[in-house]
């Protein structure tokens, strides 16, 4: 088949489609319908992870997070993060001593009810250091945030989450005014912007971020043991370095605490990147799931395909026994019938992108559900559908193909 | 002239039924020179068809050599028989087979899409070819739009359009009315005599038959007679009489009632 023989096949094919403008339109409709499931679901399934990898975003980058206790302890399961084995001692010594660490951030949280002029909400309280903003990835919107020296002199400042600032002060600008955690009045010296959700579904903007001083002196009280102790420790990693962070603090902090060979370790330290990774490729194989189910619709039309395509070759086998009459070869048959098969399926392909980006976008308007169509898909599905229209229409060329001339001429 | 086109020596060609061996043809030797014009005749299962299918490349014999041109065809592929149909031979069948929905000048085009070089005047070609069945002016009328007459005269001019050695034609006139069928056999006859386009024609209607120089007569597979043809009938100038007298008759008509 040279290309001056692909043209006229084209022609050709066109031709017959047009004959029969029902009937390719429904052949067609089996590949529309696939290719537009397969973008549609693919749109949905990366839409998902898309929104997980969003979320990951959001608690910061490179973040690990050392918690006081371990799962077990001594035989003695105590929950991480109630145990009160870390101090700030700790966060300076990590700093100073593990390589693989850009930033640590001492936290002790608890919850409490906060209180502006007639309302009040109850929320988390974090006490921190300053660093904990920029491992958290966490900005100001408005205000200022909190320094070095309101930790040194406990100063009672606060920053607000957007999910607070609604609960409490409807409307109004809170910086600059005068609200009680517990009792204890603090000024609002910053509004922080949104996060959202958090992948573990939290709402990461209902939470008051104050000095860790203050937290620990004026409203959650220290542990009478320690009063250097912290619930936990946040940590960003230098780019490309979680992996060593992890080694690194567990055998600083394994020698700092004194723990024997045979103790287990008196915290957990997590990484967080890796406990996502999981959650988002459970959503890729969500959306393999989804392709996979389309997919199997793009399959069925190509049966439908494959059957008008039968249809026509017994319809037209005179015509193909007056063409090998008039000099057609094998492969001049072969060439037109799969033509004709592509020619279907690539304009139902064709369609179908278009129908597969529509219903991305309903999706997403209507479900609330956000869709991500990638032109990855596009071109996946586009070859696909050519492909298909090649395998399922290989069967019925062949069989024009291999006609006898004589019975083909005198078929009725 | 006095070359062979056709030699065909102890030709047998046996199909199976089931159980059932036909033999349709049995040790048929015959030799046709080129140029010639010859008319094959037989009751149906007489054989002349499965010859002419493999006169013409389409069917292959059992046993027995058939030389094409000098060329032993019986040992060739189908891609190479399609070949030879293509380069060699012309086709006209009974029913015209002509592609529905397709114009006159891309039906005779046809042959041309199957070469295997390009063809850059093909356009220009077919047109030719249109015009020597004298249908020029009806090169973009579909079939549907012919009579059966002018649909036999593009299924000609579309076997012509290659200029083949031989043109094949299965009972051509067998779906017209007698007029249109000398009509039919005046192009054939015409071609045969300026091109010396050798002519194999199957019919089973003796006055058509009268047309060839030599009429073949088949009978269980074999060839009964052999026999040249004294005085072909003349379709052209059997049109020119029939013309005349129509004209004849129109003036008399014309004269006796008084108009004009």
């Amino acid at each position: 088949m040279n290309l001056r023989k692909i043209a006229s096949s084209t022609r050709i094919a066109f031709r017959a489609l047009r004959v029969n403008k029902m009937r390719s339109a429904l052949t067609m409709l089996g590949i529309i319908i696939g290719v537009a499931a397969v973008i549609a679901m693919v749109a949905v399934g990366s839409g998902a992870q898309e929104r997980i990898r969003q979320q990951i975003a959001s608690i910061g980058s490179n973040l690990i997070i050392v918690q006081a206790g371990s799962v077990t302890s001594s035989g003695l399961r105590m929950g991480a993060g109630n145990a009160t084995t870390l101090t700030e001692d700790d966060v300076t010594a990590i700093l100073r001593e593990c390589d693989s660490t850009s930033l640590a951030a001492p936290v002790v949280r608890g919850g409490g009810q906060v209180v502006y002029g007639e309302n009040n909400w109850g929320t988390q309280i974090l006490g921190t250091t300053p660093d904990y903003l920029p491992i958290r990835d966490l900005r100001i919107a408005e205000g200022v945030g909190i320094s070095d020296q309101d930790v040194e002199g406990a100063a009672r400042v606060a920053l607000l989450g957007k999910t607070v600032i609604d609960n409490l002060f409807a409307g109004e600008d809170p910086v600059g005014k005068i609200l009680r955690i517990k009792n204890v009045p603090f000024s609002v010296a910053g509004r922080l912007v949104p996060k959202g959700q958090s992948p573990t579904g939290q709402d990461q903007d209902d939470v008051i971020i104050i000095p860790i001083s203050a937290a620990k002196k004026k409203v959650l009280g220290a542990s009478q043991a320690n009063y250097a102790a912290v619930g936990s420790i946040m940590i960003q990693a230098h780019e490309g370095r979680t992996g060593d962070v992890e080694p690194q603090v567990s055998g600083l902090l394994r020698q700092r605490h004194h723990l024997q060979r045979n103790e287990d370790d008196d915290f957990t330290i997590r990484n967080m990147e890796e406990v996502f990774k999981a959650q988002e490729s459970s959503a890729q194989v969500m959306s393999i799931l989804l392709a996979a189910i389309a997919s199997v619709s793009l399959i069925v039309g190509g049966i439908g395909i494959m059957n008008i395509m039968l249809v026509s070759v017994t319809e037209r086998t005179k015509e193909i026994g007056l063409r090998q009459a008039v000099g057609a070869k094998t492969r001049d048959i072969l060439g037109q019938f799969l033509i004709e098969a592509v020619t279907l399926s690539v304009a139902g392909g064709a369609a179908g992108i278009v129908t597969g980006v529509a219903a991305s976008l309903l999706i997403s308007y209507f479900a609330d559900w956000s869709t991500v169509v990638s032109s990855g898909s596009i071109a996946v599905a586009f070859l696909f559908s050519a492909l298909v229209g090649v395998s399922f229409g290989f069967y019925p060329a062949r069989k024009a193909a291999n006609m006898d001339p004589i019975e083909a001429l005198h078929y009725e | 002239m006095s070359k062979n086109i056709i030699e065909v020596e102890h030709l047998t060609r046996t199909f199976s039924i089931g159980d059932m061996t036909v033999r349709a043809l049995r040790d048929v030797t015959l030799e046709v020179a080129g140029g010639d014009f010859v008319a094959i005749m037989g009751a149906s299962g007489s054989g002349k068809s499965t010859l002419m299918n493999i006169l013409g490349c389409l069917d292959r014999p059992t046993s027995g050599i058939y030389r094409l041109d000098g060329v032993e065809v019986n040992g060739l592929g189908r891609d190479q028989l399609a070949e030879i149909r293509n380069r060699k031979l012309g086709f006209v069948f009974q029913q015209f087979n002509l592609l529905p929905r397709t114009s006159a000048l891309e039906n005779v085009q046809l042959p041309l899409l199957y070469r295997d070089d390009a063809v850059p005047d093909a356009r220009e070609r077919a047109m030719q070819a249109l015009a020597a069945v004298g249908l020029a002016d009806r090169a973009d009328h579909t079939p549907n739009q012919l009579s059966g007459g002018q649909q036999q005269r593009v299924a000609i001019a579309r076997a012509l359009v290659n200029d083949p050695q031989m043109v094949l034609a299965d009972e051509p006139t067998g779906a017209l009315d007698s007029r249109t069928s000398v009509e039919i056999m005046g192009i054939l006859q015409r071609l045969n005599r300026e091109r010396g386009i050798t002519t194999v024609m199957v019919t089973h209607e003796p006055d058509i038959a009268e047309y060839a120089n030599r009429q073949l007569y088949f009978r269980d597979g074999q060839i009964l007679r052999d026999e040249k043809v004294a005085r072909p009938r003349e379709a052209r100038r059997e049109i020119a009489l029939w013309d005349q007298r129509a004209d004849r008759t129109a003036d008399a008509l014309s004269s006796a009632t008084g108009l004009r």
